[in-house]
């Protein structure tokens, strides 16, 4: 009898679990370790699948479009994550100081997170046209010369200086500064909203305290707010970076044809991982690729989580 | 004095930026609305001269996009269905049974969170081509019937219901499942509307997965359209931005309705798409 129910107490939550923990193993745990194992063998378009050992990786680090992909996505988050934290701080910081029209604003901020990539991605590359695109006809009549915007292979360096510079002192091409731009305008929101709930975390003792040593505007936002909001800024730090890392759609509507051009200049690891293991069917490779852009992203998560911490003040 | 200053100077630059927040979607709207001579006039127009819909027009009747629109809805609809189920039954079990490994295998499942879905992508549309489910409804849906961040956090809601329900139900003749429904259910209404929102929101903008899963156009939902059509070399500025519109509208209402309660969930639960 005590047996039976000990057995009934173990099936029903079974039973409960069993949907979501068949589709997780099937859809989730299954292709993760496949993922793993697909890395070792040959598996191209032919379908011969023979085990190589570590070959898939030595061949990817001899491609010299694999590290295109890796720095032009290191560029890509390098510039994207930091602008996107500045400018939500301080528009957070503004929003925080008792604005009347704060729903207003807030909800205006917010719009581009809940919208469709593709979909923005489509209106920002009419935008960026070089010839009837709104961002040229405004540098038009502010007496600039147009830019190329996504056919601008050369770098962002290489433009301001006006020559050209070695490789990597040309920093990102314009192409992926202006895929960056789009990356900030549509985080920007998500951050700000973030900000905003931290900021509010704050006592309020701080900046009495602040104000009773004569501190003016600028020494509190860089001796009370920045520091007592560090908790926040490491996690948007860490959000917005690996959402960096996996940008795909822009580059897919945007850039090209093919994608990832001009020049390979706008070539990201996640398409490149799409191109070589979905579009050439190279199984093996593509895995390969997969595995690489895990520890990646697991190493990102570790780091930032170490250097950071050092930096963070949590007893608030 | 420089009170009034300062004020000025943050509701300048709060408009500033507010103004490019805008813009794309101004640009977006009124170009939707415009002749394509009209659309590609140097300089341009801010308002239409000729307010026209042959841009939306055209997206219905030369690129089918009602087809897509249909695809998508569907596909968001079932995978809402999908998530809500799975992940109400696995967060009962998780918060109100008693079992051996409970508490390992939802860590296990959680940790599961940290791989992201590229890594797999691959493989995964092996699984679903072995399947036969390519084209099919199945390949949309099934692999995204589960969310972990779902059972979570209906798990820590279920958690904070008074046991003495539960015990006072019992005495009433109530059953574990009518429990879970005509009591755990309404009282976490709240956290069942924050992951539709999510579920809602992520089916109908996601892109990478069906780009791979569909080839037949009748199967296409509308993201994967609408980057095929901009791909596409396409000219007809007006009918482009008027489909981005519609690609748009539906989630944009939603947000207009639901505003506060998405701005915070998503706040709250520290989570992105």
């Amino acid at each position: 009898m005590k047996r039976q129910t000990k057995i009934k107490n173990f099936i029903y939550p079974l039973l409960l679990l069993a949907p979501a923990l068949i589709i997780l193993l099937v859809f989730k745990v299954l292709p993760i370790i496949l993922a793993f194992r697909f890395s070792f063998f040959n598996w191209g378009i032919a379908g011969s699948k023979g085990f190589v050992g570590l070959r898939n990786y030595k061949i990817m680090f001899q491609d010299p479009l694999f590290w295109r992909s890796l720095l032009n996505t290191f560029y890509y988050a390098i510039v994207t994550v930091p602008l996107s934290m500045i400018f939500s701080m301080i528009i957070a910081a503004l929003l925080n100081r008792g604005i009347k029209a704060l729903g207003v604003f807030r909800t205006i901020y917010y719009l581009p997170v809940v919208t469709s990539l593709v979909a923005v991605s489509v209106v920002w590359k009419w935008l960026y046209d070089p010839t009837r695109g709104l961002f040229n006809q405004i540098l038009q009549f502010l007496g600039l010369s147009p830019l190329q915007w996504l056919q601008e292979y050369r770098g962002i360096f290489e433009l301001i200086l006006g020559k050209e510079l070695p490789l990597l002192l040309k920093g990102p091409s314009l192409a992926l500064f202006s895929l960056s731009i789009l990356g900030v305008w549509r985080s920007l929101g998500y951050n700000v909203v973030i900000f905003l709930a931290g900021l509010k975390n704050i006592p309020k003792v701080y900046y009495d305290a602040a104000k009773v040593d004569g501190a003016n505007t600028f020494q509190t936002f860089w001796h009370v707010t920045v520091p007592l909001l560090s908790p926040t800024t490491f996690y948007v730090a860490i959000m917005t970076t690996i959402t960096s890392f996996q940008m795909f759609a822009p580059v897919w509507t945007m850039t090209g044809p093919p994608p990832g051009g001009p020049l390979h200049s706008t070539l990201v690891i996640i398409y490149y991982l799409f191109r070589r293991g979905f579009e050439e069917y190279l199984i093996g490779y593509g895995s390969a690729i997969a595995f690489v852009f895990f520890l990646i992203i697991l190493a990102i998560t570790i780091l930032q989580r170490k250097y950071l911490e050092k930096r963070v003040y949590y007893e608030v | 004095m420089r009170y009034k200053i300062s004020k000025l100077l943050i509701y300048a630059v709060l408009l500033f930026g507010a103004f490019w927040m805008i813009l794309p979607f101004f640009w977006m709207i009124t170009t939707s609305f415009k002749t394509e001579g009209e659309s590609v006039r140097v300089p341009p127009t801010w308002i239409p001269h000729h307010f026209t819909i042959e841009g939306y027009k055209a997206v219905f009747e030369t690129f089918n996009f009602l087809n897509y629109i249909k695809v998508s809805a569907t596909v968001t609809f079932l995978n809402l269905l999908a998530v809500l189920l799975t992940s109400v039954l696995a967060a009962y079990a998780f918060s109100w049974f008693k079992f051996k490994w409970r508490e390992t295998l939802f860590t296990a499942i959680l940790s599961l969170m940290i791989v992201p879905v590229p890594v797999y992508v691959i493989p995964l549309y092996i699984i679903v081509q072995k399947l036969n489910w390519i084209d099919t409804y199945y390949a949309l849906v099934v692999p995204w019937a589960v969310s972990i961040f779902s059972i979570f956090l209906l798990r820590q809601h279920f958690r904070s219901i008074p046991r003495d329900l539960y015990d006072a139900a019992v005495i009433d003749g109530c059953g574990r499942m009518r429990f879970l429904f005509t009591i755990i259910l309404p009282l976490t209404k709240p956290a069942l509307i924050t992951i539709s929102i999510f579920t809602i929101i992520a089916a109908w903008n996601a892109f990478m997965w069906p780009l791979m899963v569909t080839n037949s156009e009748n199967m296409r939902p509308i993201q994967v359209a609408l980057a095929y059509f901009a791909q596409g070399e396409s000219t007809n500025y007006p009918a482009l931005m008027a489909a981005s519109t519609i690609a748009i509208l539906p989630l944009v209402v939603l947000y207009l309705i639901a505003q506060k309660y998405i701005v915070e969930s998503y706040a709250r639960s520290g989570l992105k798409e």
